[in-house]
Parts: structure tokens; C-alpha cells; sequence
């Protein structure tokens, strides 16, 4: 079993959702990034997800896109984080993804990429402008490394859609919630229900629900079968971080 | 997803939400495009309603200057002002036909969104149109002339302002109303199947040029010379001609104010592979993957990236590829205006730009075809105070 479905499931097994806040490196800024990545750490965070800030973010909102900006404006990059990872190899107990755009790892080198990022100890990346039919490369790359290619799916990925990503697919699935971009909702779809039942009839890996989390209630009007196996948590972060709270009192509302 | 790639360019790098749309587009290529019922349609629209087929017109008094032949294929001459209209009722019309009742797009300049605005009004579709906040302000005419043809123009605010990141807003517009919505992309690059859909729209430029080159002269031209921004109105004019190993095709870059290191918008000369917008093809970008402002005096060239078949074109030397700088293309148009009295968008007096600028390349007798894929109107406020006629305003 690939360690971020072992993360999840040690979660499941204590009676609750796995926990993955999404960060963008370099956010709140420079200085706070790795002490709030550790608070988050600390803070109950099974797994967490580092966005790799990207010029042209087409499946974020304002927020990530904004924060992202920033992080480019400050000089943040891949290099950066990746050497920053190795730095902090063994003192980071969550889970560990990458979260970004294609062409800043295409341009890093896929192999070069694979290896850096497991001195870094990343288990898995999400690369949401990479569908199915794109995907080999890359994933053959990372899984010499043992590093997992999380599949996204969504309302309008059929069962044939699905059913390609499970022959191929690692560590979680990525469920996007709403027919948009990431970003904070009032409430989520009704077809939330039908897209995580659906992909729970084809997945056998746990499945963590994304865009438009921000705190647990929001998972009381599912149906117990179509509950989340984790909860991927973003621009609600963000938001929460830029205005100065901490990433410590975030965390409690899942709690 | 059948023939994604133009060698080891092109492919479909987007959102898995942003499949089955895309998805559903590919299969209405292959079974709607080429029945009989929508192409007399299609055809009774670029005839009736853009006013195809467009004249070539031979320009004596340059081709005596340069002592070879220059003819201009005249996309200047089309409804709303450029070949953009070519591909907006072809793919308004295919969104109909495949139920769908709205249009999304992005524009640069204006031109395509003006375009689509006109497709949507005609073909009875709502519209919305995205164009960077910088856009809207340089290009207000063109603004106003979308809301009038019944447009919704959302300005947009994030990253540079410009094109590119009114493909960012229209794609992300896109994920959410794609159950009524087709988003006409106004240029042969973007995921697949965009680049090829386009060019099956716009080489009607090149076939028509084709036929009439050999019915006024009896032979094919030496070659075809076409501005390249994304590249809708070259792969447009090239795509005819492909097989005919004899005409040279050539694209012309916008190379910006030319001073080395300068923001330019010329991927296929100055910039390395890349993906964005949903292919791989050639980019302006930094080392670590970012994509860098472009720069042209025209805005319909002023883009980071390029459609992949054109990558394709050079990497296999079928194409050839030049630069020409904003004062050049300025030249070039001012020259056009005296020689011809044909006033052309800035985006196609680059392409004349290195016609003129090389007639070395030409031999007495050669044909030479230039696309003047649209018309100078729009560019007046920027040709004015680049010529600072604003000052001299008295002396006219």
C-alpha cells in the first residue's frame, strides 16, 4: 500500500476523514511558509499538499491564482522548494504532495525531477492540467521513485473516465467537487453525492473531496456511504492565513 | 483522442474536466463537419454573410519597385474586418448544430471577439467575451462594438492583463458552463482538437489563393507569406499548399522593438518548448517554466505561445519563420497605404514588413502572396500616436 493511502486509511481507522491542507509555497510569505507548513503539521495535517507556484493557473481561482503571484513576485520556485525539502527530510510527519501546473516540472526534467523530489521525501504529486491521455511520462518517471501520480476526477468524469485513471492510479483520488474552479463556496453541489458515489463503485483507493472545503459541517449533509475519505482544503486556508490568524486554529474546525 | 499531436508538438494538456467537452468537440468534427447539410450552410454564410470569396489583388506598384510579382490575398476585405470571421461561423455554427445555445472566447486586440460576437448574433447564440483589463482600455473601440452586437465583455484583471490570461478566465469559464456552452477559440493553438478545428476553418484563405493563383497566372506562387501570432490566419494561407513542395511557406514573428533581450512575441525564433494552454509547442518562458509577457505594437500578435503545427512546420523545415520589428511593420504599413491605398492591420504589415524587407529572397518573376488577414481600421489610435500624429494634427 503507497504511504499516502496508508495515511489516509490510518485516519479512516481512527474514526474520522484524513486531513490535507493545500499551501502555496511561499505564502503567507518567504519567512512564514515552512514555520506554518510545520503548525500544520503539528496541527492534525495527515498529508500535505504544496502548491508550486505557476504564471497561468487555469483550474484555480483568485486566491490561489493571487497567491501563487505573490510567490513568483518573491522569487519562489521549484528549485527552491525542492532544495528546501531536502533541508527539512525527516522532520516533517504528514504526507507530502506537490500540487502544480505541468510546464515548471516538464521544464525541471522529469527523471531529475522524480529523484530530487524523493530526497525531498514528496510521495505523491497532483498536476491538474495533466488528464489521462498525457499522463505516462511523467508517471513512469515518478514511479521509479515510488512517488505517486494522484488522479483527478469530477462531476462530469464518467465511468469509462474513471475507469482509466484506476489502472494507473496511486496513494488517493482526487475528487473536485463542483463544475469550477478551486475557491470557497456557500454550499456544495447536490451532484457532489452522485460524482463520490460514483467514483467510489470504480476506485479502490480512498477518495479525498476537494474545492470549496472549508470546514467539517459541510460534509453532515452527505449520505454515510458517499462521505469523503479525506478533505483537501485550500483557498479556505489561504484566506484564513491572509488574514494574519493561524494555521493551529484552522486545523481545530476539522478537529 | 485520435491525432492530438503535429510531430512531438501539439496534445491536450487541460483539467480532466476539461475532457469530455473537448471530447464532445472531436466527435462533432468527425460527425457533423463534413456532412453535406452543414457545409451548404457554412458556405452560403462565408459567401452571403462574410463575403467570401475574397479577391487577390496584384500590386503594381510595389511588385515594380521590389521586380517581382506581390499579390495580397485580401482577409481585409471580410465582414468585421479580418480572416477571424472564417473560423467564428464555422465553429458557432458546429456549437448549433451540437445544441449548444452559448459562446465563450477570448480576445486580444478585439478582432476575434468581435468576430464571435457577430457569429453569435447572426446564428442567434448569447456570448460572452474575455479580454485583459490592459485590453479593454487599449482597445475600446472594439469593445464597444462587441456590446453592440450583443456581447457580455468581462474584463479581466489577473496576471499580465492581456490575452493570455483571457484564455486563463475563458478556459476556467469554460469547466463551468460547458453543458450550453462552446468555447470558440479564436486561434490554431490550444488543446487539442482547437489547432486542427481552426485550420479546417481557415484554409479556406489558402485554397481559394490557391485556385486563383493558378487561374490568373497559370502556375502556383514561389510562396506564401503570412503573419504568425498563434498562427489561425498562416496555417489558414500554408495548409493549401503543404504538399506543393515548390511554394515556400513563411510565417513572420512580431520581434517587438528589436533591441536584444526585449519583450518580443516570437516563440518560434526566440523562445524553447513549453506547455501552455493545453500544448506543447514553442514558448516564451524562463528557464524554471514560467511564461513571459509577450510584446508586439500588434496586439493580434502580441502572445506567448504559438499553435503546435506551426512548431511542427520549422522543426521539419517545411516552413520557414522570420522576425520583424514593431518599426519595420510600421513601414510597411505606411508603404501599403501611399503604394496601394490599402490600409492594413499591423498584425499583416509585419508580414509585408519582411517581404519588403527581403527581396533578395525573390527572383524577377516570382509570385509572391502575402495574407492581409485584416484590415488597419482598428489600429489608428496606435499608428497615430506612434506616428505622432496627434501633434501634427494642424498640418493635415
Amino acid at each position: 500500500m503507497h504511504v499516502l493511502e496508508k495515511k489516509i486509511r490510518e485516519a479512516n481507522a481512527a474514526g474520522r476523514p484524513a486531513l490535507i491542507p493545500f499551501l502555496t509555497a511561499g505564502f503567507p510569505d518567504r519567512s512564514t511558509f515552512w514555520p506554518t507548513l510545520m503548525e500544520l503539521d503539528e496541527n492534525g495535517a495527515d498529508i500535505i499538499e504544496i502548491g508550486v507556484p505557476f504564471s497561468d493557473p487555469v483550474a484555480d481561482g483568485p486566491v490561489v491564482e493571487e497567491a501563487s503571484r505573490r510567490a513568483l513576485t518573491e522569487g519562489v520556485n521549484l528549485h527552491g522548494i525542492l532544495k528546501e525539502l531536502r533541508e527539512r527530510q525527516g522532520l516533517i510527519k504528514a504526507g507530502l504532495v506537490l500540487m502544480g501546473y505541468l510546464n515548471p516540472f516538464l521544464q525541471y526534467g522529469f527523471d531529475k525531477l522524480a529523484r530530487d523530489a524523493a530526497a525531498g521525501g514528496v510521495h505523491g504529486f497532483i498536476v491538474p492540467d495533466l488528464p489521462f491521455e498525457e499522463s505516462e511520462a511523467l508517471r513512469t518517471a515518478l514511479k521509479k521513485e515510488g512517488i505517486a501520480l494522484i488522479p483527478l476526477v469530477g462531476p462530469n468524469t464518467n465511468v469509462e473516465r474513471m475507469q482509466l485513471y484506476t489502472t494507473v492510479g496511486e496513494g488517493y483520488v482526487y475528487v473536485v467537487s463542483v463544475m469550477g474552479v478551486t475557491g470557497v463556496r456557500e454550499s456544495l453541489p447536490p451532484e457532489v453525492v452522485s460524482t463520490i458515489t460514483r467514483a467510489r463503485s470504480v476506485f479502490r483507493l480512498p477518495l479525498a473531496l476537494g474545492f470549496g472545503l472549508r470546514e467539517k459541517k459541510q460534509l453532515d449533509a452527505f449520505p454515510i456511504t458517499a462521505r469523503p475519505d479525506a478533505v483537501v482544503f485550500g483557498s479556505a486556508l489561504l484566506r484564513h492565513l491572509e488574514e494574519g490568524l493561524t494555521a493551529a486554529e484552522f486545523m481545530a474546525r476539522w478537529h | 483522442m485520435e491525432n492530438s499531436y503535429f510531430g512531438e508538438f501539439g496534445g491536450c494538456f487541460v483539467p480532466e474536466l476539461l475532457m469530455p467537452p473537448l471530447l464532445e468537440v472531436e466527435t462533432a468534427m468527425r460527425d457533423i463537419l463534413p456532412t453535406e447539410r452543414f457545409q451548404n450552410e457554412l458556405r452560403n454564410l462565408l459567401r452571403n454573410y462574410a463575403g467570401r470569396e475574397t479577391p487577390l489583388t496584384h500590386c503594381p506598384t510595389l511588385s515594380k519597385e521590389l521586380g517581382f510579382d506581390l499579390w495580397l490575398k485580401r482577409e481585409d476585405l471580410l465582414h468585421t474586418g479580418a480572416h477571424k470571421i472564417n473560423n467564428t461561423l464555422g465553429q458557432a455554427l458546429l456549437a448549433k448544430y451540437m445544441g449548444k445555445t452559448s459562446l465563450v472566447a477570448e480576445t486580444g486586440a478585439g478582432q476575434h471577439g468581435v468576430a464571435t460576437a457577430a457569429a453569435a448574433a447572426r446564428l442567434g447564440m448569447t456570448c460572452t467575451i474575455f479580454m485583459g483589463a490592459e485590453d479593454v482600455v487599449r482597445q475600446a473601440s472594439n469593445v464597444n462594438r462587441m456590446r453592440l452586437l450583443g456581447a457580455h465583455v468581462h474584463a479581466v484583471e489577473s496576471g499580465t492583463r492581456t490575452l493570455k490570461d483571457a484564455i486563463n478566465e475563458a478556459l476556467r469559464a469554460w469547466i463551468t458552463s460547458q453543458q450550453s456552452t462552446h468555447y470558440c477559440f479564436g486561434t490554431a493553438a490550444g488543446p487539442h482538437p482547437f489547432p486542427t478545428l481552426v485550420r479546417i476553418f481557415q484554409s479556406v484563405i489558402g485554397r481559394e489563393t490557391r485556385a486563383q493563383m493558378l487561374d490568373k497566372t497559370g502556375h502556383l506562387p514561389q510562396a506564401v507569406v503570412a503573419c504568425v501570432g498563434g498562427g489561425s490566419n498562416a496555417i489558414g494561407m500554408f495548409d493549401a499548399f503543404i504538399e506543393d513542395r515548390e511554394v515556400r511557406l513563411i510565417g513572420v514573428e512580431a520581434a517587438g522593438t528589436g533591441e536584444p533581450g526585449c519583450f518580443n512575441s516570437a516563440p518560434l525564433n526566440l523562445g524553447t518548448p513549453g506547455v501552455l494552454h493545453g500544448a506543447y509547442s514553442m514558448l516564451l518562458q524562463t528557464n524554471d517554466g514560467q511564461v513571459e509577457p509577450s510584446h508586439s505594437i500588434s496586439a493580434g500578435l502580441d502572445y506567448p505561445g504559438v499553435g503546435p503545427q506551426h512548431a511542427w512546420l520549422q522543426k521539419t523545415g517545411r516552413a520557414r519563420y522570420g522576425l520583424v520589428k514593431d518599426a519595420n511593420a510600421l513601414a510597411a504599413f505606411q508603404r501599403l497605404c501611399r503604394a496601394e491605398g490599402i490600409l492594413p492591420a499591423l498584425e499583416s504589415s509585419h508580414a509585408l514588413a519582411w517581404v519588403l524587407d527581403h527581396p533578395q529572397e525573390f527572383r524577377a518573376g516570382d509570385q509572391v502572396v502575402v495574407n492581409l488577414s485584416g484590415r488597419g481600421d482598428k489600429d489608428m489610435g496606435i499608428i497615430n500616436k506612434a506616428l505622432g500624429f496627434t501633434a501634427q494634427a494642424g498640418e493635415a
